[in-house]
């Protein structure tokens, strides 16, 4: 069975592969050849060189969009997942309802990032006009909206990945702590966080990974506005990309930084988390 | 085990048989038409349904497919940069002007020789490249300018001590700006929130301001300096352009500070409910207008006022004239379905149901000569563009806006507009950010 399955690995796992280049593969490795061209549209490209990386380093709204996210994230990413283990832990407990308060966290999910984002944008808007402001005057209330929007959307979701790890906590680990005297807080230190950490793993790679490549929210709850201050780096290199029709190249270029970019986050941040996970 | 094998092969060369017939099944199709097709990308969004309708028509006539998709204006260029490379690329699009010619030269082909060219009234109109060839054509005239409520106007002017007696007088930046204060100071008397529409400065609604009132400054200064187009700005007339945009942001419905919210469409229904006496707008605007639930305008109540600012001898200035809109048919699809797209284009202009479509349901004012006077549009915005042009005393101001660099220069002085309304940014930042980004941005149109 076992060398049938080897001879004809390469017939069934074809068509896929066939799928990845063409969907994947190629159109990443143009990218990253456009990234050093000129071009207006991608079957006219002149080849440059570093040029437009040079000019991507260059221009403040990506260093300024660069900041913006970074922050954005990090504080994104505390909220959402304390929140999220918080909501976990309490909807493990054994209170009547669980299973309805479950679906309505995890329902904002379901919803596409720009809708959200027009919706949030007219509830703010709303709130903010009793100020006589709205959300586009000021960075400060364009930050706070996108972290309520993304926490909002990703609690829920965050949250029922907490709760399967925290159901997989053997309850005769437990059991013996409540023997020996261990305070629930040490309890909770102790034993069940490091028995989740598989799921830690997964909800920080799964929320700084969305927190950086974050845009469909932010094209539509502030847009960059004001001034661009509130722009992170998807939506910078969209707007590089589109601004100016002489300017795709750096937007491409921007785009290959922000791949290499993430991807270095991404994966530092599972190596670190992964040393911390125990065998059960 | 033989059974399995036989299977998996049966499998996957059914598969492979499947993907071998789709291609197969296409090609048979295409042969078929031998026709050729039009794809046509529309710029306006308020127009789709009308082309849409003109399209039917069309291949209900001739049986030649007509496909039309409509890109919203400041999402124009970054469609058709996608669209134009596929396989099935739109085979009419349009460009606005000499930027627009320079970005998308590669796909013009050559329209001197069609009859759609010698049709036009204005030759002077229609882009022209370097080796003399005529690559972008003209479709329609537009005019913007302040569309005001003359039932408001009434009501004030029968005030006492009124700054003015008639609408015939308010024909400088001064006047109507004791007008418009006086009325704002006395709104509650004109039943109206306020004398003009909410100046939308929400991001991709702000092209009333970064683009079309922007349009006199650089018109003024194209004058003073006798130039057609200009790669360094002095913003030299940045001044009046505040005068009118203070008057504009102060005397409205809405807090200055709120703006970053508000739409076009918000102003445009303002306007419809009579909560305001006037919005600046195109003749375009009309459907946004008479298609306002609850619209208490009436149609004969609707006129335009030029957009005065302080310049000097604006007193004959009329609305702003012109137009941004040049069909181009695209150089690399097939040639059948370029002769097809001209034939369309043609059909459009010149057959009696076309150009029924073309004045009733656009309300287009065409700058063709296959259109009689009798066939022009009936909208009260439309009749008053043709008025102003038909009035010698008063000058057009030209469109120039066509030579503004980039759509980034125009989103990034749309958002300054914004900070400085919502008094984050001063006009000094404003007028700073016009001239630089003005500079840099033609430079870089210039690097390529």
């Amino acid at each position: 069975m076992q060398k049938t399955t080897k001879k004809y690995f390469p017939i069934f796992v074809l068509p896929t592969l066939i799928a990845f280049f063409i969907a994947f593969v190629i159109p990443f490795f143009w990218g990253v050849y456009l990234s050093f061209c000129k071009f207006k549209t991608i079957k006219k490209a002149e080849f440059v060189g570093f040029d437009n990386y040079i000019a991507a380093f260059k221009n403040d709204n990506f260093v300024n969009s660069f900041k913006f996210t970074v922050i954005f994230a990090i504080v994104a990413v505390i909220v959402i997942n304390v929140a999220a283990f918080t909501l976990a832990v309490l909807l493990t407990q054994k209170v009547k309802g669980t299973n309805l308060f479950r679906t309505v966290f995890f329902m904002p999910n379901l919803i596409g990032g720009i809708v959200l984002g027009y919706i949030w944008n007219s509830i703010f808007n709303s709130i903010l006009k009793s100020y006589s402001t709205t959300i586009a005057n000021d960075a400060k209330y364009g930050f706070w909206g996108l972290i309520i929007l993304m926490s909002w959307q990703l609690i829920g979701y965050m949250m029922i990945i907490y709760i399967a790890g925290l159901q997989n906590v053997p309850t005769d680990l437990k059991e013996a702590a409540q023997i020996d005297g261990a305070s629930r807080w040490q309890q909770l230190r102790k034993i069940t966080i490091p028995m989740v950490m598989p799921s830690i793993t997964i909800c920080l790679f799964l929320s700084v990974s969305n927190c950086f490549k974050l845009f469909d929210q932010n094209l539509s709850l502030t847009g960059g506005a004001p001034q661009r201050k509130t722009a992170m780096l998807a939506l910078d290199i969209f707007d590089t990309f589109y601004g100016n029709n002489t300017s795709k190249g750096i937007g491409q270029a921007k785009a290959v930084l922000f791949f290499l970019l993430v991807g270095i986050i991404a994966l530092t941040q599972l190596f670190f988390t992964r040393r911390k996970e125990v065998e059960q | 085990m033989r059974i399995r094998k036989l299977l998996s092969l049966g499998l996957a060369s059914t598969m492979l048989a499947s993907i071998a017939l789709t291609g197969c099944g296409d090609e048979t199709s295409s042969k078929e038409e031998e026709k050729g097709s039009v794809y046509y990308l529309n710029f306006k969004p308020e127009a789709d349904e009308a082309w849409q309708a003109i399209a039917k028509d069309y291949t209900k006539e001739t049986g030649i497919e007509v496909k039309v998709v409509t890109a919203a204006n400041n999402t124009y260029e970054q469609i058709l940069s996608n669209e134009i490379e596929a396989t099935d690329a739109p085979t009419l699009f349009q460009i606005n002007g000499p930027v627009g010619y320079a970005n998308w030269s590669d796909y013009c082909y050559d329209l001197k020789d069609t009859d759609l060219y010698s049709w036009l009234l204005d030759k002077s109109l229609a882009i022209e490249g370097e080796d003399g060839g005529v690559y972008g054509i003209p479709y329609v005239v537009e005019g913007y300018g302040i569309i005001y409520n003359d039932a408001i106007m009434s009501k004030y002017f029968a005030l006492d001590d009124a700054k003015a007696k008639s609408m015939d007088e308010v024909n400088n930046f001064d006047t109507l700006k004791a007008v418009v204060e006086d009325m704002q100071a006395r709104k509650a008397d004109l039943g109206i929130d306020g004398v003009f529409g909410s100046t939308s400065l929400k991001k991709g609604e702000d092209w009333r301001w970064q683009t079309h009132l922007a349009n006199l400054p650089v018109y003024y200064e194209y004058k003073e300096k006798n130039v057609s187009i200009l790669k360094e700005l002095d913003f030299s007339f940045g001044d009046n352009y505040k005068n009118i945009f203070d008057l504009y942001i102060n005397n409205s419905c809405t807090e200055p500070t709120l703006l970053g919210s508000k739409t076009v469409n918000d102003s445009m229904s303002e306007f419809a409910l009579g909560q305001v006496a006037m919005i600046q707008n195109g003749n375009w605007g009309w459907g946004g207008i008479s298609e306002v639930e609850g619209n208490v305008v009436k149609e004969e109540d609707v006129k335009f006022l030029p957009i005065y600012t302080g310049a000097a001898g604006e007193e004959n200035q009329g609305l702003c004239t012109g137009t941004e809109n040049f069909f181009c048919i695209n150089k690399e699809a097939d040639q059948k379905d370029i002769d097809a797209t001209i034939d369309f284009v043609e059909w459009v202009f010149s057959s009696a149901k076309g150009k029924d479509a073309v004045t009733n349901t656009l309300g287009f004012i065409s700058p063709f000569n296959t259109f009689s006077d009798a066939e022009s549009p009936q909208d009260p915005l439309a009749k008053e563009v043709l008025r102003y042009m038909a009035d010698s005393t008063k000058t057009s101001v030209s469109w120039n806006f066509t030579t503004f660099p980039s759509q980034k220069f125009k989103d990034d002085f749309g958002a300054v507009l914004l900070g400085y309304a919502a008094g984050t940014s001063t006009w000094d930042d404003v007028k700073t950010l016009v001239v630089d980004e003005w500079a840099s941005e033609w430079a870089a149109n210039d690097a390529n």
